[in-house]
C-alpha cells in the first residue's frame, strides 16, 4: 500500500533554517544541512526546502545549499523560492533535488508550469499555493482566495479554479498551505485540504498548522491528503519524527515503517 | 568502473551522488566505448518510453546494450531504465522496447479516485525469492516510486518483488541472469537504496 508521506519544511535564509508564524518574525533554529541529515537519519518520507529570502528579496536560490543536501540525503525533496525560469528549474534539479515548488511565480506566469511540466516531467513541477479564507464572496465559491509573496499580496483568485488549472497545465503535486493555519499549530485546515484534494486527481501535500500528531492523522484522513508537510513541532523538539510516525501507525495510517 | 548510462531520459545526479555516497566510482556516459568497458552498467531513466528509445538508437547504444548484457555484464535498470527492458509499453501509442525480458508495460487505470497516477511515494515491496542485489533487505520494505506505467506479464521466475498500487499486484524488482531492475528509485530509498547500490557494486551477474 502506497504510504502517506511526512515532509520536513525547512525555510532557509542564508544557509539557517528559520520558523515564523503566518510569514513574520522569523527566528533562527539551526544549519539547514544538518537539520536535513537529522530528519533524514529519524526517517522522514522527503524534504522541502524553501528560500525565504530569495522570494522576498528577489534573490536567486542558493544552488551550492543544494548541492551540499543533494550529498547529504539520498530521499526526494523539493526546493521552492527565488525560481524564475526554466532555467532556474534546471540548475536545481541537476544539483540534485528531485522538485520544484513554483508559488508566486506560477500565479504571475502560469505558462511556467507547463513549460517546466514538458521539459522535466510533472513528477518534478509542485505548484505551491497560499488560500486565505474569505467570507460570502461570490469570486471565490470555495471559499479561499490566493495569496502570494508571503500574504503580502492578493489575487483574486478561487483556490479550487487554481488548483485545477495548474493540474491542467502539468503540476504534479499540490501543496496546499493555509495562511489562516500556518504557525499556528491547532491543525491543519481541513476543509480546504479536502476541498482541493476532492478536485484535483494528483496527489495534495497538506501544510501549515501542524501542531500534534493527530493533526497529520486528520489531514489524511478527512483532509484526503497525500503528504503532510511539518515544521515547528519537530524543529522545537517537542516532536521527533518517529514518534510522529509511532502515533500514526497506531491510528492506522499507511505510514513507511523501515529506513 | 560502473557506467551510468545517459540517453537523455532525465537527471542523473542524484544516481552519481548514491554511488558516490558508498565510495563506489560511477562515471555518467553516453559513450559506446565506456559502457562496452564498464564492469557495470546502470540503466536509470525518468521518462517517456518512445523519446527514451528514440535517444537510445540516436546515440547508437542498443546494440552496445544487448552486447553487454549478452556478454554476462552485471546489468541494473531504474524506473524507466527498467520498462524498456521489456518487450513493448503502452506509452506513446505502444512502444516496442529492448525485448531483453519478456513482458510489458501498461497504463495504470484505478477505479478509485483515491489512487492518484502517477503513483508518487514510498510502497513495499514483497520479495518473491532471495536475490543478491538484495541480500539483507528485509521484505516489506518501502521504496519510492514514481510512475504512471508498470510492468505486467512477466515470467514468475522472473518476479523478484511485487508491489500492489492501484488495483493491482505488478512486478516491481524483475530478475534475470544478470539483469536486474526496479520500478522504484533506488537513488532516492535512503539509506537501503544505498545499501542496494553497495550489493550491486559487489554481484557478479550470478543468481
Amino acid at each position: 500500500m502506497l504510504t502517506k508521506r511526512i515532509i520536513p519544511c525547512l525555510d532557509v535564509r542564508d544557509k539557517k533554517v528559520t520558523k515564523g508564524v503566518k510569514f513574520q518574525n522569523n527566528v533562527v533554529l539551526g544549519d539547514a544541512v544538518e537539520l536535513a541529515s537529522k530528519y533524514y537519519d529519524e526517517g522522514c518520507d522527503e524534504l522541502v526546502f524553501y528560500d525565504i529570502t530569495a522570494s522576498a528579496e528577489r534573490r536567486p536560490i542558493d544552488i551550492e545549499m543544494v548541492r551540499a543536501v543533494a550529498r547529504a540525503i539520498h530521499i526526494p525533496f523539493a526546493v521552492g523560492g527565488g525560481i524564475s525560469n526554466l532555467s532556474d528549474m534546471s540548475r536545481v534539479l541537476l544539483a540534485g533535488a528531485e522538485k520544484i515548488s513554483v508559488n508566486s511565480l506560477a500565479v504571475v506566469n502560469p505558462g511556467i508550469i507547463a513549460e517546466g511540466a514538458k521539459a522535466f516531467g510533472s513528477q518534478c513541477i509542485v505548484l505551491g499555493m497560499d488560500p486565505v479564507r474569505v467570507e460570502n464572496d461570490p469570486r471565490f465559491p470555495s471559499g479561499y482566495e490566493i495569496t502570494t509573496r508571503g500574504f503580502r499580496e492578493r489575487t483574486g483568485m478561487d483556490a479550487v479554479a487554481w488548483a485545477k488549472q495548474a493540474e491542467d497545465l502539468g503540476a504534479g503535486e499540490i501543496v496546499v498551505n493555509s495562511v489562516d493555519a500556518d504557525g499556528m499549530r491547532t491543525g491543519y485546515e481541513i476543509t480546504l485540504t479536502r476541498l482541493i484534494a476532492e478536485a484535483v486527481r494528483i496527489p495534495v501535500v497538506a501544510s501549515g498548522g501542524a501542531g500534534k500528531p493527530s493533526h497529520l492523522a486528520d489531514a489524511f484522513t478527512a483532509g484526503k491528503a497525500d503528504a503532510a508537510i511539518i515544521a515547528g513541532m519537530i524543529h522545537t523538539g517537542e516532536y521527533t519524527i518517529p514518534q510522529i510516525k509511532r502515533e500514526l501507525i497506531a491510528a492506522g495510517i499507511p505510514i513507511r515503517k523501515k529506513w | 568502473m560502473i557506467a551510468i548510462v545517459d540517453y537523455k531520459a532525465g537527471n542523473l545526479t542524484s544516481v552519481k551522488l548514491a554511488f558516490d555516497a558508498i565510495g563506489v566510482e560511477a562515471a555518467i556516459t553516453d559513450r559506446p566505448d565506456d559502457i562496452l568497458k564498464a564492469e557495470r552498467v546502470v540503466f536509470p531513466g525518468v521518462g517517456a518510453a518512445g523519446a527514451s528509445m528514440r535517444h537510445l538508437s540516436e546515440l547508437k547504444l542498443v546494440d552496445v546494450l544487448r552486447a553487454v548484457v549478452a556478454r554476462g555484464t552485471p546489468f541494473l535498470g531504474i524506473c524507466v531504465g527498467m520498462q524498456i527492458l521489456f518487450d513493448r509499453s503502452e506509452e506513446d501509442g505502444g512502444t516496442p522496447t529492448l525485448g531483453f525480458i519478456p513482458g510489458e508495460v501498461r497504463l495504470f487505470r484505478p477505479s478509485s479516485p483515491a489512487d492518484k497516477v502517477p503513483q508518487i511515494g514510498w510502497n513495499a515491496v514483497s520479495f518473491q525469492r532471495p536475490h543478491p542485489v538484495f541480500a539483507g533487505v528485509e521484505n516489506e520494505t518501502e521504496f519510492y516510486f514514481v510512475h504512471s506505467y508498470y510492468p505486467t506479464t512477466i515470467n514468475p521466475a522472473d518476479r523478484v518483488g511485487v508491489t500492489d498500487y492501484a488495483g493491482v499486484e505488478f512486478t516491481s524488482i524483475v530478475g534475470r541472469g544478470n539483469l536486474v531492475a526496479t520500478q522504484f528509485h533506488i537513488e532516492k530509498s535512503g539509506r537501503i537504496g544505498l545499501k542496494v547500490f553497495e550489493n550491486f557494486s559487489r554481484w557478479d551477474g550470478t543468481c
